[in-house]
């Protein structure tokens, strides 16, 4: 057990997430959820900085960035579900198959 | 340790549960959790401003938003089938999992190098600070953009003043 230690869990739990997150935005087609999703997928990305900055020795670093990602996180789920209520308004529902136009 | 591990573990049920959920609202209170576990696990890891940051904006202002936006959108049953088989996705994302697992298993048990002095407000605020700025500017931007997407057409705002008249 000496090489387990609080990082190497952490590492195993981002790994996880980032699969679930990946998961959940190939099978979902409800564009609010595709949001939900790519929150999920940003957390192991937020996750993934920190332990990374601690693992190097380099926490300050690791933290700035991953403040950073959360507020590009944040900018872009805001704009996402913007455009998903423009695109209710426009087309009367949210499923990501009925707004292409591209099949027809 | 274990308080840790228990910690990602919820943090993992709350995730699936967010992506399982039918209704659209239950899946926003679920990814409130899963972000408050995170801040939880972020505090354990030594990075508590992060945590802070991550528990206002991810649990508190993100599921604002999201609920927000499930009012005005209304909260439709999501239980269409995906666009790609289950099982085609089930392959791809092993086949993401090995790919993780050759790129970063062999850190995973490297040693552990001790904490350098660098605190994070000097790396915030001196070093990185041209980032900082241009955040700023990109949450300007954000603000500016969800107000012209969410802004009523004029022709459809003078419409609707004329009707009223």
């Amino acid at each position: 057990m000496s090489g387990i230690s609080i990082w190497s869990i952490s590492l195993v739990a981002v790994f996880a997430l980032v699969m679930v997150g990946l998961y959940g935005l190939l099978i979902v087609r409800n564009l609010i959820k595709i949001v939900v999703c790519l929150q999920v997928f940003a957390k192991g990305t937020i996750l993934i900085m920190v332990v990374a900055g601690g693992m190097q020795g380099q926490p300050g670093v690791g933290s700035s960035l991953a403040v950073t990602v959360i507020v590009a996180d944040t900018v872009v789920t805001v704009m996402a579900l913007a455009l998903a209520i423009q695109v209710r308004r426009s087309f009367g529902t949210l499923d990501s198959r009925v707004i292409s136009s591209l099949k027809r | 340790m274990v308080v840790q591990a228990l910690v990602l573990a919820s943090m993992l049920l709350c995730a699936i549960l967010a992506i399982q959920a039918q209704r659209l609202l239950v899946s926003a209170l679920w990814l409130a959790g899963c972000s408050a576990l995170l801040a939880l696990a972020l505090a354990i890891l030594g990075a508590p401003e992060v945590g802070v940051i991550e528990l206002s904006v991810g649990a508190g202002l993100v599921t604002v938003i999201f609920v927000f936006a499930i009012s005005i959108a209304g909260d439709e049953s999501t239980s269409y089938t995906s666009l790609v088989p289950r099982s085609f996705a089930r392959v791809l994302m092993l086949l993401f999992l090995c790919l993780l697992v050759f790129l970063a298993l062999p850190r995973a048990f490297s040693p552990v190098l001790p904490a350098g002095p660098m605190s994070v407000v000097r790396a915030v605020w001196e070093i990185r600070a041209l980032d900082t700025l241009l955040q700023v500017a990109m949450i300007f931007c954000g603000v500016l953009g969800s107000l012209g997407l969410l802004a009523e057409p004029r022709v459809a705002v003078s419409a609707a003043r004329k009707g009223a008249q």
